[in-house]
């Protein structure tokens, strides 16, 4: 019986483990505790994807608290990159995107040729992308916010990563940029370096602002540290719809976004009062701040920062729910 | 970890020819001096750079390759029925283990079995497998998770490695032993296990994420490609180097292949299987934070949303709770393995007395488990004592000051490094004609190892062209010399240190093994609180990554210099800086050519991971191909670039240890 020599140990422990398994399934004592307020329809779960800035944050946890406090949705956040999120949308794993930048490309994909998704309507909010330089420098060099007299100033911005270019400073490698593009077909004297994440962008206009050092870089709106530090948008050639058409010959400015809400066609159709809450959803860029900046300055949690808002909107929250 | 941990089963043979050494002196002179001529008239033309949003037919053909497989996952029968199989097998079962230790399983608020019984059983699990050492450290370990305020991630993150290690013992214990017993085998599997290591993990995760979708399946079939070849080759060495004088004794005896497989091999082997099993369990840990961008559940998510939002002091933490659970995991298996040998030899497990612990714990735990389906209190781990919060506040103001005191001082170094050696090198790198600098690459790579890692390296250079990112390969490669450089010189003052003084090498030592348990991801959240997003950050990190095995290999070649040799010198009266110079570093040489290669690899398997915060090059590209659906086929294009160059310096690493080692 050699091949049982240390058998016995581990069979031991396998038995008390299968043992343990089926107990598990024999029913707790536990009360099953409702999650939410209890509403008529069936919800069930409600996956809502994260992308990677703290305003989309504000906004999926907002629609996600309302969702698992008023309709008794078990709500799933699964923090994913844009692409990823919408690559979800094919196998049941994301439900909604609360906030897409325009995504063109996605759009034609995923909704024209494959269907596995769709439009959902505007958030309300409207979104800008462009360079932004703190305001001190603003004010000293006016003419700054010019793209054409951004050569003038590059020696100015250089750093040990760009070399003897100057920096531009962009975010999460994720984010929706032409700023490679634009840099070499506006023939700029700049390199793009990547900060890596919204946060980091923050943390280099605060220093930038407090210290008057030169910085320029890629920010966006809505965004609440615009309250705290205006930051000031340079101007590049202005958009014209298909000016941004193919990503290597971009020149112009980014358009001004409608942010839209997409979800999966199979959410839409399952009758989820989640879908109609999330068709219903709109609030301002000034809501969205205000969730925001709970989050990111406030140090809140995004569930709680969700909380306070609807507390103080009940109102707004009610026109969702109709 | 890549390509590293494998052992090294053919030495290279040193070349017959090779050129003597003075000789060679004055052939790497010729070469540089050539290099830096070709520089100075030449730079900035050839230089194949390619811009951020500029794309080259290949990698439009890899975005038209990864579309038509979008477009047929729904169509498909092998997407829907054979994959889509896989990945819902892993889901359900990674998703009932969730609601049996982890997550509510709905409608119940909790998990089916709360922290009180799921401590009780993996102590009691810990002292069945090992021994009561093991069981108490799991307990504190576990303790640990819930009052850093990690609870359900930490059981996550123990679930899906149990997952992803028990497929990868099903698929690579088979697998291994194939290999051991077909020459034809090793030969046609060896390539592919090399590509599964050496592939960065970041350039197939979005594909991955399509087909087995978001969550624990994308997670595991992840970590389970990078965590797989250790497992099969430390098997496949481990039955291969059972003494052929026991498998003739036990064939003579008329044994059929199965039974010398079952009843001899595989018996003899299995504490090397069992350091495999640990060495996949470490590259499972390692992959956490990886699989936590495709939502993988577990501590990597936690981490990486810290990363994202500058949280040092939550990113701490939670890279603290990985740390531990490493340490768990790895301590365990190791007391395991030594257990199973024990038992082995001495023919019966335990005593009577361990069968009575045994049995009592068992039915404290069935009776814990019970409590912990009963009662809230021991359901939910407590919100007291909470250690997370103090300890990350703590971490976040002691940056806070560090940053703000050593703000010259980080600043000044990140600049000093960069203007006087990264940027020039990679001005000579990168700037330098692509013809020009790839004959000088062949040039060293012939004088440091000859003809053969000469051939091999064309043939990585050729790959390298053809993925179109000449320029940001030569800019990876300046990253990873620069970080190589800066390891060996520190694994050298630290290990000379450590070998010549026994006290040094005892306080040292510990900490050195508990670093190299660390998931490199963790390096960063040091290294990005100091010096903000940059190359040298990234080149931090990387140091930080390779120099503990730096060290103890150095240590330990000091060590083994003869006394007798030392006691001679010291007789003649030499010096103390003599003596290191002209008796034990040279009688050492083989252990710092070894260390300088390790260090090199260990280096080289940072890139991707730099490029997360700042390190820019192929890292970067990888990193970018995962966030932005149009540059996906060049980041898979840099992925290749990254595992050409990894090939290509391993070989010349490899061949140059041989013969300089030997001397």
């Amino acid at each position: 019986m050699g091949r049982h020599r240390s058998g016995p140990v581990r069979l031991a422990a396998l038995a008390v483990l299968a043992g343990l398994a089926l107990a598990g399934c024999g029913g707790g004592d536990i009360e099953s505790a409702p999650t939410g307020g209890g509403g008529g329809e069936e919800c069930g779960e409600f996956d809502i994807a994260i992308n990677p800035w703290v305003g989309y944050e504000a906004s999926a946890h907002v629609v996600g608290y309302v969702a698992s406090s008023r309709l008794g949705c078990d709500v799933e956040y699964k923090n994913v990159k844009e692409e990823v999120a919408w690559q979800g949308m094919g196998n049941d794993e994301i439900d909604v995107v609360i906030e897409n930048w325009g995504h063109d490309d996605l759009k034609k994909k995923y909704i024209e040729d494959q269907g596995i998704a769709q439009e959902a309507g505007s958030t309300g909010n409207v979104g800008i992308i462009g360079w932004y330089v703190p305001p001190w420098m603003a004010e000293e060099y006016p003419d700054i916010t010019d793209w054409k007299n951004l050569n003038k100033y590059a020696d100015m911005f250089q750093t040990s990563e760009s070399g003897d270019k100057g920096q531009l400073l962009d975010g999460d490698p994720s984010f929706v940029t032409n700023d490679e593009a634009l840099v070499k077909n506006l023939d700029l004297n700049y390199e793009v370096v990547y900060a890596g994440s919204e946060a980091a962008l923050i943390q280099a206009f605060r220093q930038a602002e407090a210290n008057k050092e030169p910085l320029i870089g890629y920010f966006y709106e809505p965004q609440w540290f615009m309250a705290e530090v205006p930051l000031v948008k340079v101007d590049l050639p202005p958009y014209k719809p298909g000016c941004d058409a193919d990503p290597e010959k971009v020149a112009c400015d980014y358009p001004e976004y409608d942010l839209d809400k997409i979800v999966a066609t199979d959410f839409a159709k399952s009758g989820s009062p989640a879908y109609d809450l999330v068709k219903n959803f709109q609030w301002t860029n000034d809501d969205q701040n205000v969730v925001a900046k709970y989050i990111a300055a406030d140090g809140m949690d995004p569930e709680e920062a969700a909380e306070k808002w609807v507390e103080a909107n009940q109102d707004k929250v009610d026109a969702w729910l109709k | 970890m890549s390509v590293l941990d494998r052992p090294r089963v053919e030495e290279p043979v040193p070349e017959v020819g090779a050129p003597p050494r003075l000789k060679r002196g004055w052939a790497v002179g010729a070469t540089i001096f050539v290099w830096l001529g070709g520089w100075a008239l030449l730079r900035g033309t050839a230089t194949l750079e390619l811009g951020g949003a500029e794309l080259t037919g290949f990698h439009q053909w890899l975005n038209g390759v990864r579309d038509d497989f979008d477009a047929a996952r729904d169509t498909s029968f092998f997407f829907q029925y054979v994959i889509g199989g896989i990945s819902t097998a892993i889901d359900t079962v990674v998703t009932f283990f969730q609601e049996l230790l982890s997550q509510p399983a709905f409608p119940r608020p909790v998990p089916e079995i709360g922290w009180l019984g799921v401590v009780a059983l993996l102590t009691w699990l810990a002292y069945a497998l090992a021994a009561w050492r093991s069981a108490l450290l799991v307990f504190v370990s576990l303790l640990l998770f819930g009052s850093l305020g990690y609870w359900t991630d930490s059981i996550d993150l123990l679930i899906v490695t149990a997952v992803a290690v028990a497929i990868c013992v099903v698929i690579g214990l088979p697998t291994g032993i194939w290999m051991a017993r077909s020459k034809r085998a090793t030969a046609a599997l060896t390539p592919v296990l090399d590509l599964m290591q050496t592939m960065p993990a970041f350039a197939y995760l979005a594909p991955l994420a399509l087909f087995f979708g978001i969550g624990p399946a994308s997670a595991v079939v992840t970590t389970l490609i990078y965590a797989l070849p250790p497992l099969v080759r430390i098997t496949a060495h481990g039955i291969r180097t059972v003494a052929p004088t026991t498998l003739e004794a036990s064939r003579s005896l008329g044994t059929t292949d199965v039974q010398a497989l079952r009843k001899v091999q595989l018996p003899m082997a299995k504490r090397t299987i069992i350091v495999g099993v640990n060495q996949c369990m470490m590259a499972a840990l390692s992959m956490a934070t990886i699989a936590a961008l495709i939502n993988g559940p577990g501590l990597g998510q936690p981490v990486a949303q810290a990363l994202q939002s500058l949280d040092i002091g939550s990113a701490f933490v939670s890279g603290i709770a990985i740390v531990i659970m490493a340490i768990m995991l790895d301590r365990t298996t190791t007391a395991a393995s030594q257990r199973a040998e024990k038992e082995a030899r001495a023919g019966r497990a335990g005593g009577r007395r361990r069968w009575v612990v045994l049995g009592a714990g068992g039915a404290v735990a069935l009776v814990l488990v019970y409590v912990s389906r009963t009662y809230l209190w021991a359901a939910e781990f407590p919100e007291r004592p909470d250690l997370g919060t103090p300890l990350s506040d703590g971490v976040t103001q002691l940056t806070d000051w560090l940053v703000t005191t050593l703000e010259n001082v980080t600043n000044s170094l990140k600049d000093l490094v960069t203007y006087a050696l990264i940027n020039p090198l990679e001005s000579l790198l990168a700037d330098t004609p692509w013809w020009l600098m790839g004959l000088v690459i062949l040039a060293f790579a012939y004088l440091l190892g000859g003809w053969r890692p000469t051939a091999i390296s064309a043939v990585c250079l050729l790959v390298i062209l053809g993925t179109g990112l000449w320029n940001e390969t030569m800019k990876t490669l300046t990253t990873t010399l620069v970080a190589t450089l800066i390891v060996i010189l520190s694994a050298l003052v630290v290990g000379v240190w450590m070998g010549r003084n026994h006290r040094a090498d005892t306080a040292i030592r510990p900490l050195l093994d508990a670093l190299q348990t660390i998931p490199p991801f963790v390096y960063l959240v040091p290294a990005l609180a100091l010096f903000s997003t940059s190359r040298f950050t990234a080149i931090v990190a990387a140091v930080a990554y390779g120099v503990p095995i730096a060290t103890k290999l150095i240590a330990d070649g000091i060590r083994g210099v003869s006394p007798t040799s030392v006691e001679a010198a010291r007789a003649a009266g030499t010096t103390a800086w003599q003596m290191i110079s002209k008796v034990q570093l040279p009688m050492a040489r083989a252990a710092v050519v070894l260390a300088s290669n390790q260090g090199l690899l260990y280096v080289l398997s940072m890139v991707v991971i730099g490029g997360l915060v700042g390190g820019g090059g192929l890292g970067y590209l990888v990193v970018a191909g995962f966030s932005q659906a149009q540059l996906f086929g060049k980041g898979l294009a840099a992925g290749i670039a990254i595992t050409a160059l990894g090939i290509m310096l391993d070989r010349i690493a490899q061949y140059a240890a041989a013969r300089y080692g030997r001397a």
